[in-house]
């Protein structure tokens, strides 16, 4: 089933940059990758699809309902959203911060019952840090935070996920544990997946479709295969390179310049 | 967790003690177990008679008794509205007059003073008013667009704080000296107020203020991760942190109206709540915050009536055990006491 649907979306921010997206729809257990280089409207469209920035014209399609006629927080139980994190100013615990997530199913004066708490447990443990609960969130590390955010959003229950970059500034091992967890939440929990990425080789690796965007726009769109070769990475990032195989995956290198690497 | 659960459960039912001992103290002697005898026979047989002379009981019930009252919801107002306003512009250093609440009802205070000295209750009325008036200039000059970001509202705070304060100064320079000592003497802040009319007019502020803050208090944990943050999680920002910083004005300026400036208190406490609990949930740290800011506050006032043969401003007394206690505090945990 379908889950977002967008058509004609155009937003501008006033000073020059806008972004365009003609045509994009995830499914259900699907993950979307929208990858591109630094400034090619990524984070702005994954905003704009949260509803935290208006787009200009054009319109969103939540499991069939335009977006504008969602609640904010009928939308935090559809949408899970993972910014690209920071520290906050309180050393809140790990599951303080996953507790968060439902905040979305309380009323103005309500605080958490004890089925939220479960539901956070549950949460930190389907994305399997249960251990680190009762650690403070501003003293783990990067890759941790990530996970920790990611089981947030699953506590919020949502049939949508919508990660900013959750690779960046993360080791090589941490970047690849995020992208298998989410992954397989998205195949366990039929949930929808939209992420934006920096590396093709993640998004040849980690995606079931592929957007690739270029100064606002989506350049091309479709699975890894079709989307992804020398010629259209080479276009978007501006960059000589080239693809090869390796037991049976592809992946896109650096091209040898005249002076070496 | 179960140390904490128990200092909790200790700082919670603190003030009840500390209440009563607070009533042995003041100018006239009255011995500790008479005073415990007269609220006993208050309390069980009012119309008997006692061995006491009568103006005891005046003593306990109409001037110290309301007294205490007075000092336990102010060290509740000022420190719950603190915490709540940390979480909020997600800074552990903001105090409770960062919106110029102190600077507008300073101002309404002075006006009352200087322009209306025979009209009973003007200048209660007038601080409160203008209390509220500055919170709601810094609120309308930091909103634009119908989004009030942190920083706008600091930044107006900043400007209202100083308009005022502005103000202030042209209105003490033209009012003469003997109503000018009744100004400087406001603005250090004192509970002399006497008798039940003043405690009863703000205490039903207070307490509505605090039963916002009380059941938004988790909520105050989301809202300190950031706008986009919470948004994102479902939260109605703008709404939610309109109330909560209304309902802190509500009780600041209640209490400002009739006690003056008192420093320090919406700062220190909230942030040894945090420390000595270990924790930053709000769900813990606001009721806390209110108990161990009653029991200050009840604390400093008695000595500020006992320490000398005159009475020192109790604001006074609140600078000078919080500003070293704060540092003791910086000092001892260094950086990680912000983090």
């Amino acid at each position: 089933m379908e889950v977002v649907s967008v058509s004609g979306l155009r937003f501008s921010y006033g000073d020059g940059f806008s972004i365009w997206a003609d045509s994009l729809r995830v499914s259900e257990g699907e993950v979307l990758t929208l990858l591109g280089p630094n400034g090619s409207g990524k984070t702005t469209l994954l905003k704009c699809i949260n509803s935290l920035l208006q787009p200009t014209s054009g319109r969103i399609l939540l499991c069939g309902r335009d977006i504008r006629s969602y609640t904010r927080s009928d939308l935090a139980k559809a949408v899970g959203y993972v910014p690209q994190s920071h520290t906050p100013s309180f050393p809140f615990t790990v599951f303080d911060v996953v507790l968060m997530g439902r905040i979305s199913y309380l009323s103005l004066f309500q605080q958490p019952s004890g089925t939220d708490h479960k539901k956070a447990e549950e949460a930190l443990s389907t994305v399997g840090i249960s251990g680190m609960r009762d650690r403070v969130y501003t003293n783990i590390s990067g890759g941790e935070r990530q996970l920790v955010l990611i089981a947030r959003a699953i506590a919020q229950e949502p049939r949508l996920l919508l990660l900013d970059e959750p690779t960046a500034h993360l080791d090589f091992r941490n970047q690849v544990t995020t992208l298998r967890t989410i992954r397989r939440l998205s195949r366990e929990r039929n949930i929808a997946v939209v992420m934006s990425l920096h590396d093709p080789n993640h998004a040849l690796l980690f995606s079931d479709r592929i957007a690739l965007m270029k100064g606002g726009k989506i350049h091309m769109e479709g699975r890894p295969d079709e989307v992804v070769d020398s010629k259209t990475i080479e276009e978007v990032y501006g960059l000589p390179v080239d693809m090869v195989e390796h037991s049976g995956m592809r992946y896109i290198l650096p091209a040898r310049t005249d002076d070496g690497p | 967790m179960t140390k904490r659960k128990l200092l909790v459960s200790v700082l919670l039912l603190l003030p009840l003690p500390v209440l009563v001992s607070s009533l042995f103290v003041g100018v006239y002697s009255i011995d500790p177990p008479t005073v415990i005898s007269i609220l006993i026979k208050r309390l069980y047989d009012p119309s008997g008679s006692a061995p006491w002379p009568e103006v005891y009981e005046t003593i306990v019930f109409n001037i110290r008794m309301p007294r205490v009252l007075l000092a336990l919801v102010g060290g509740l107002a000022l420190s719950v509205s603190g915490a709540s306003l940390q979480g909020i512009f997600k800074n552990p250093l903001v105090d409770t007059y960062i919106l110029g609440v102190s600077a507008g009802a300073g101002l309404g205070a002075a006006l009352g003073i200087a322009y209306f000295p025979g009209l009973p209750g003007s200048v209660q009325a007038l601080s409160f008013a203008m209390g509220f008036a500055a919170f709601f200039t810094t609120y309308t000059v930091a909103k634009s667009k119908g989004d009030t970001p942190v920083i706008s509202l600091v930044l107006a705070g900043v400007i209202v704080t100083a308009l005022f304060s502005a103000l202030l100064s042209i209105i003490k320079f033209f009012t003469e000296s003997e109503k000018l000592a009744g100004v400087v003497y406001w603005m250090m802040g004192s509970l002399a107020v006497t008798g039940w009319g003043p405690l009863s007019q703000i205490a039903p502020l207070i307490l509505a203020g605090f039963a916002i803050v009380f059941f938004m208090r988790w909520r105050i944990n989301v809202l300190s991760m950031g706008d986009e943050e919470a948004k994102a999680l479902g939260v109605n920002v703008e709404r939610d942190r309109f109330l909560v910083l209304l309902a802190s004005t509500l009780m600041v300026s209640a209490f400002v109206s009739v006690a003056g400036v008192i420093g320090w208190i919406g700062l220190v406490v909230p942030h040894t709540v945090r420390m000595l609990l270990g924790t930053p949930d709000n769900r813990v740290v606001v009721p806390a915050s209110a108990s161990l800011g009653a029991i200050f506050l009840m604390v400093a006032d008695d000595l500020a009536r006992s320490v000398a043969s005159f009475e020192l401003p109790v604001g006074v007394i609140t600078t000078l055990v919080g500003a070293p206690f704060f540092l003791y505090l910086l000092k001892r945990r260094g950086g990680s006491a912000w983090k």
